[in-house]
């Protein structure tokens, strides 16, 4: 069984990448694509929201510089002349392929991660919230008006359509294996320490500030990678791709599985994903019986909307809680921390 | 132009972004205080007013009592978002309500594209709201619109005083928000309370909307949200939490963003200027947790 | 009849058990003590009997009516005052603002008279009526909150340690306080570690145990008695 969690993978892989394309119907590879990403996404966000305690709301933030800079470094150089002519020189001659441009992408998100964490790492609660989205709507300004590198709020195109099955089912994989591998690690265990009681974790020796800043910078890393894979798959995109509507995407995903659970995490994103295609569908209209109902562009969003706060309120804690399948643990965990408590009447701290 | 001209034209510019920020940050700030509840619902509060004041004009009202309706519809729909959304989960850690409130505010929003479309609706305001003031051959300019802005929110913040300081509920208003649990153990309706601190937050945005879509002339779905981020920023630097702190919060924040736009020689900063905002806003978590007030708060670890 | 009746009261922090059947009786004009080392269930139990807390099981009485399903709000009016541990009184209010919270729940016009009552019982608190109670020391503050919850008039006045924190001289003028409440009549349930203090003042005592009634009986007999020692100390009653 020492394999277990690689042969799983490997099969996984080779099943969608070899098979899929062939057997599933065109609509459906889209389907698995987009969630295979949003596994990558969404599984990186746990880490620092479920697993540190540090809940971001800049995610997208790296997702967009993810899909910025591996579409850049890849663009075809006669194509880079004509969309991008003011790209300084060191890029304007670069022209890498998917494997690289995609590692470039993560890492560069992981170092815009330290950089800007070293700092806001410290914050606690809501206020690192409010200083994560202060970075995402900076991104967001920074990318409207570096039009040398990005078209500015035009849209980003003729990027490569590199993104396959094969590409998001093997990084999915490799996502969710160092997620694991990190997570039940006594760097995670650490890292959990930190969320559940940050005083307590110091009192024993555990340093907050690079516990959270790792669990930081690795979620931006594929987050980044995503993003990539994200751009290379929509081809076209532009800074308004990578605001609020994907940041409530991720968050809708993250909280329904469970914050601190990659399963949860894989779970939240499969539902979400078939729900959002079952409402997509429904929302064009149809008929039922003799009644005829009228399509509704955009009630599927205030349904996603109203699941999130039906969560919330009957179960905070996601479908998983923090439970995990055991071949993501590799056994390597005792049973989850005990529930967060509330007062009945709020506020209390006696 | 001289320069002492240059600089009153900005200052009435300054003051009249400020004052529609601090509008908005009071609000934030109550609820905060009451709740710990970092409100992202709070900025479709302006898009519910102006709204519900442009199909009140639409269905025949004048412009006052227009205003008058969207107000009303604005804290009525405070209140309703406080009992269906934000009473469950009152007491829950206090990302569940971050969250709570964000999914709150996607819901608002797609629903108002729903029903209205998201692109902007002209926003129909009476001749005399337009009317021009202008000093020193033209050089200093301003509208009844600026000068509405400012006058209203002087009077809103100055009722908020007397209501706060001289009234039962506002009593309670500043003990809820001391002191939660013991505000409940001394028999106040706490719930009561809340319910008129979102009434007035509300009806607080309700106006800043209606001020807001008056001088952009139009109102969309999304309008809310930047000058949600930037009651947010005003909120912080002036010390989260406190009324007095969203005030000054809210005119330093529009005096800056005046300055960043009308630096002589234009630095080039300009179109960075909701960039430098949220840098400030971080500056001020990091050094200055308190606000520019020195509220005390638990920020950082 | 019974001014306050719990019966099997269980209350549950999440997967903590606090309180595991807990039930004990106060009659009009008695003074109650509850006894018990720390995180023995004393202060949870009248969290519950005010409403901050849902119990799990179990029932609170208060005069014949049950008080389980009411809210603090509701709880206050029916005649119970919580006077909670560490104070808590609203810091930056006034001394005057903070008997006016004390008066919440009530609607009548004697509010005015009361606070002067209060005054008349705590001089020191007329001195500084319009000083933010932040401000105050420790004794006064703990006279301020006493005072705040005796402003609503109650039939059942709940203490938390009101020893808790202050010089020993400023404890006796606290206790002097008490005994002369006592005198007048008043119902008290006070929680307190100071034991001889406690016995001394109340007329009966329950010495709680991880969350269960150890031992009860009346003050007089359990003063000196090496059970509640032992019962502090975590051994067999």
């Amino acid at each position: 069984m020492k394999y277990a969690r690689l042969v799983v993978a490997l099969a996984l892989i080779g099943l969608l990448a070899g098979l899929g394309p062939h057997v599933l119907p065109e609509y459906w590879v889209r389907v698995l694509i987009v969630l295979g990403i949003n596994i990558i996404l969404v599984s990186s966000l746990g880490l620092s929201n479920g697993f540190t305690g540090v809940f971001s709301l800049g995610h997208p933030g790296f997702v967009a510089l993810g899909a910025y800079v591996s579409g850049i470094l890849t663009l075809e150089l006669t194509k880079k002349g004509a969309y991008l002519p003011d790209l300084p020189g060191f890029l304007a001659g670069v022209q890498l392929p998917f494997l690289p441009a995609t590692l470039i992408a993560g890492v560069f998100c992981a170092l815009v991660a330290v950089v800007i964490g070293i700092p806001l790492m410290r914050l606690s609660g809501n206020y690192v919230s409010v200083a994560t989205l202060g970075f995402l709507v900076i991104v967001n300004v920074v990318l409207v008006n570096a039009e040398q590198f990005t078209r500015g709020s035009r849209t980003f195109t003729g990027i490569p359509p590199y993104t396959d099955l094969g590409w998001v089912a093997g990084w999915a994989v490799v996502t969710l294996l160092v997620l694991s591998r990190v997570a039940y690690s006594p760097l995670g265990r650490a890292m959990r320490a930190t969320r559940d009681d940050p005083i307590a974790a110091q009192a024993v020796g555990i340093h907050i500030l690079p516990a959270r800043l790792m669990a930081f910078a690795l979620g931006a890393f594929f987050a980044g990678v995503g993003g990539a894979l994200y751009g290379h798959y929509l081809v076209s995109f532009s800074p308004a791709t990578f605001y609020v509507a994907m940041l409530v995407q991720q968050l809708t995903m993250l909280v329904l599985g469970g914050q601190a659970s990659l399963t949860g995490a894989v779970v939240g994103v499969s539902a979400i994903t078939l729900l959002s295609e079952v409402l997509r569908n429904l929302e064009r209209g149809f008929s039922l019986g003799s009644l005829q109902v009228p399509a509704v562009f955009g009630a599927s969003q205030i349904a996603l909307g109203f699941i999130f706060i039906l969560v919330m309120v009957y179960r905070p804690q996601g479908l998983l809680g923090d439970r995990e399948l055991p071949l993501v643990t590799g056994g390597r965990v005792a049973k989850g921390a005990g529930p967060v408590y509330k007062d009945t009447v709020g506020g209390g701290r006696t | 132009m001289s320069d002492l001209e240059y600089v009153l034209q900005q200052l009435i510019n300054a003051l009249s972004i400020g004052s529609l920020y601090a509008l908005v940050a009071v609000g934030l700030s109550i609820i905060f205080s009451l709740l710990r509840l970092t409100n992202f619902a709070h900025g479709d509060m302006m898009m519910v007013g102006a709204f519900a004041t442009l199909f009140a004009q639409l269905a025949g009202l004048g412009f006052l009592p227009a205003v008058g309706v969207g107000i009303l519809v604005s804290a009525l729909a405070g209140v309703i978002i406080e009992r269906v959304a934000y009473r469950p989960v009152r007491g829950a850690p206090d990302v569940t309500m971050l969250l709570t409130s964000v999914a709150l505010t996607y819901i608002l929003e797609n629903l108002g594209i729903l029903l209205f479309s998201s692109s902007p609706r002209n926003f129909p305001l009476p001749d005399w709201m337009n009317h021009l003031y202008s000093f020193a051959d033209g050089r200093i300019t301003f509208n009844n619109i600026n000068l509405l802005t400012l006058g209203v929110t002087l009077l809103a913040l100055l009722f908020l005083n007397w209501f706060v300081r001289r009234t039962q509920v506002g009593l309670g208003m500043r003990a809820a928000a001391e002191d939660l649990t013991a505000a409940h153990l001394v028999g106040l309706d706490v719930n009561r309370v809340i319910v008129v601190a979102f009434v007035l937050a509300s009806a607080f945005a309700g106006v800043a909307g209606v001020l807001w879509a008056a001088q952009a002339g139009v109102v969309e779905p999304q309008m809310g949200f930047t000058p949600l981020l930037k009651a947010f920023v005003a909120a912080i630097i002036g010390g989260f939490g406190s009324i007095p702190g969203a005030i000054v919060g809210g005119f330093v924040l529009g005096a800056l963003e005046v300055l960043i736009q009308s630096l002589p020689g234009d630095w080039g900063l300009s179109p960075y200027r909701d960039a430098l905002v949220f840098a400030l806003l971080i500056a001020f978590l990091l050094f200055r947790p308190g606000g520019i007030l020195g509220v005390r708060q638990e920020v950082k670890l | 009849m019974k001014a306050l009746e719990l019966q099997g009261l269980e209350v549950a922090y999440g997967a903590v058990r606090a309180l595991k059947g807990v039930s004990l009786e106060v009659y009009p004009g008695e003074v109650v003590t509850l006894l018990g080392a720390n995180g023995a269930g004393k202060s949870t139990t009248l969290r519950a009997i005010s409403g901050l807390v849902r119990p799990r099981a179990g029932s609170i009485s208060f005069m014949g009516e049950p008080l389980t399903r009411l809210s603090p709000v509701q709880i206050v009016r029916r005649g119970i005052a919580h006077c909670p541990e560490g104070r808590r009184v609203f810091a930056g209010l006034s001394v005057h603002e903070n008997l006016l919270l004390g008066a919440s729940g009530r609607r009548d016009r004697g509010i005015g008279e009361d606070i002067q009552r209060m005054f008349g019982l705590f001089p020191i608190l007329l001195e500084r009526r319009n000083q933010a109670a932040g401000t105050l020391s420790g004794g006064e503050q703990q006279m301020l909150a006493l005072a705040r919850a005796l402003m609503s008039r109650p039939k059942l006045l709940l203490l938390d340690e009101p020893s808790l924190g202050l010089a020993p001289l400023v404890v006796r003028s606290i206790f002097g306080t008490l005994k002369a409440l006592k005198a007048a009549g008043t119902t008290i349930l006070l929680v307190e570690q100071n034991v001889n203090l406690a016995l001394e003042l109340a007329d009966r005592a329950y010495v709680l145990r991880t969350g269960q009634v150890a031992l009860e009986g009346q003050a007089k007999e359990l003063q000196g008695d090496e059970r509640v020692a032992r019962a502090y100390l975590g051994g067999a009653a």
